[in-house]
């Protein structure tokens, strides 16, 4: 009786495991297709803007919003462990690195990965749902680049225009807390973030982690909505999917970044 | 003649993995005819229609249009040979995201280079032939069930196909709006030169409007011939089909144990 149920869990155990690697495979040969139809995403710039407005524009909001919170959070907070070194002055430093390096680009990513990211799962489900892409290859439209391509492309390139407002919002925030509500000196919060701050190793660096996590999160929206079952229980379960394995995705492709940008810094 | 089918189904096999859906169907598809497909769901029907425009390829045996087997053709020649057909999918399938204006000229903006002032003239025209020209504005979320298809049709029709083919286009329709798309099938298809393929299980309205019948059950064509054939026709499945009778070779039961078994079982375990 027990070897029969490590027999099943074994067998279970080998299914996940072999459905995982085709289904990492097929994921792989969808994004070829999205980089191989991307051309009319360019040729026809109009497509690819207009979902700029939907999944970058209408995220605007919420990234604004949540980096001016974040960024206040991380000025009280700071505010109350340095003034403990009387490092109070270092503020501005604090608040800027840890925003332009890690809060930005992540909090931004996984921002858009809830609002952009399902609504494009749900999105292209629906259209699958309701024979919309079958339509478009009976009219000999190709849906990867009438529909997905567009919608990578402004992913692409909506995620790091929207990390870095993140940031400047939160910078903004932890000027507000800081310099305005509790008094820290304004000449030294901006010089001290001023001398921190290298845009090489700090600024370029987030720019590229926010690209990464706009790559990441837009495929796997796409690919979740792409593969869905045509259902309402379909479409239901991809959209969650997305978001968590969009979360998983960024946090552990944060951590590979940063050992390899600010090891030694 | 082989010359005058526009679509040649000759010995055509089909199945899901294990499951067979198609078991050595022949069908001929004169041009300029209307022909529907009839049977009861799951006989196979629509998967007739997918094979027809190459969304799956057939297990065994032929399906060509024009001449040209579908089946073996690479995606961009699938691709040339779809532009001259056109489809209506059951809820018409329009792109929530675009106004009716915006879907009917969909594939003259994707496959042609007419100016702008050619293509709204086009449109209109097609939106005409539907009769919902005033209708151009309103977003497919504003459109009844009879409208959105009526504007699927005028899409489907935008740049004149030889082939039409319409999959369940009666589905879930008012009896007028039902009688309008039957009357636009019929017309579209005469006034375009066009050929059509109907599948449905809407016997009464599409006996009115087709040239040609083939009914199909359990993945065979059990019966064939023209509208009045099919009324007069005393095979048991497609008399019972037509006159709606609940029983007969279809059964009104799912296979299952006998029912008299299945209470002595259940008292059986009461006791």
């Amino acid at each position: 009786m027990a070897h029969r149920k490590v027999g099943f869990g074994l067998r279970g155990i080998g299914h996940a495991v072999v459905n995982g690697v085709g289904r990492l495979g097929y994921a792989s040969r969808f994004f070829l297709m999205i980089l191989i139809g991307s051309g009319a995403s360019f040729r026809r710039i109009h497509l690819t803007i207009r979902e700029i407005y939907f999944t970058g524009v209408m995220s605007l909001i919420i990234i604004l919003v949540s980096g001016l919170f974040v960024g206040m959070v991380l000025g009280l907070q700071g505010y109350e462990t340095l003034q403990k070194y009387g490092s109070e002055s270092a503020l501005g430093s604090l608040v800027a690195l840890s925003l332009v390096r890690e809060l930005g680009p992540v909090l931004a990513a996984l921002l858009f990965a809830s609002r952009a990211g399902s609504a494009i799962t749900a999105e292209i489900g629906l259209m699958k749902a309701t024979e919309q892409i079958a339509a478009m290859e009976m009219m000999a439209v190709d849906p990867i680049s009438r529909v997905v391509a567009p919608r990578f492309w402004a992913g692409v390139t909506s995620m790091p225009l929207l990390a870095a407002m993140f940031s400047a919002v939160g910078v903004f925030g932890g000027y507000l807390v800081g310099v305005v509500f509790i008094g820290v000196d304004v000449g030294s919060f901006w010089s001290q973030m001023e001398a921190a701050v290298d845009f090489r190793q700090d600024i370029v660096n987030g720019v590229i982690k926010s690209v990464v996590f706009g790559i990441a999160v837009t495929a796997i929206a796409l690919f979740e909505g792409y593969d869905a079952p045509p259902t309402a229980e379909g479409v239901s379960h991809a959209t969650t999917r997305t978001v968590v394995t969009s979360a998983l995705v960024v946090l552990g492709l944060d951590f590979i970044l940063t050992v390899f940008m600010f090891r030694g810094v | 003649m082989p010359a005058e089918n526009l679509v040649e189904i000759s010995d055509l096999n089909f199945s899901y993995g294990k499951h067979p859906i198609l078991k050595g169907i022949n069908m001929n598809i004169p041009r300029g005819k209307l022909v529907a497909i009839m049977g009861l769901s799951g006989c196979g029907k629509t998967t007739t229609l997918r094979l027809i425009g190459g969304s799956i390829r057939p297990t065994t045996g032929s399906v060509k249009v024009a001449g040209k087997e579908v089946g073996g053709l690479d995606t961009e020649d699938l691709y040339t040979m779809r532009r001259k057909m056109g489809m209506l999918f059951q809820f018409g399938a329009l792109f929530t995201d675009l106004s009716v204006y915006e879907n009917v000229a969909f594939q003259m903006r994707e496959h042609t280079d007419l100016p702008e002032t050619v293509i709204r003239d086009l449109v209109m025209m097609k939106l005409h032939a539907v009769g919902l020209l005033g209708a151009h504005g309103l977003m497919p979320s504003e459109l009844s069930g009879g409208m959105a298809r009526r504007v699927a049709l005028a899409r489907a029709i935008a740049l004149d196909p030889m082939l039409m083919m319409y999959d369940e286009p009666f589905a879930g329709l008012d009896p007028i709006s039902l009688a309008v798309i039957g009357n636009l099938i019929r017309r579209l298809n005469d006034a375009l030169g066009a050929t059509s393929i109907l599948v449905t299980h809407d016997i009464q309205e599409s006996l009115k409007i087709v040239d040609y019948v083939y009914f199909m059950a359990d993945g065979v064509v059990v019966a064939e011939g023209t509208a009045d054939e099919i009324k007069a026709s005393r095979l048991p499945f497609v008399h019972q089909f037509v006159w709606g009778e609940s029983d007969g070779p279809v059964s009104f039961h799912y296979p299952s144990a006998p029912y008299r078994e299945d209470l002595l079982l259940e008292l059986a375990h009461g006791a």
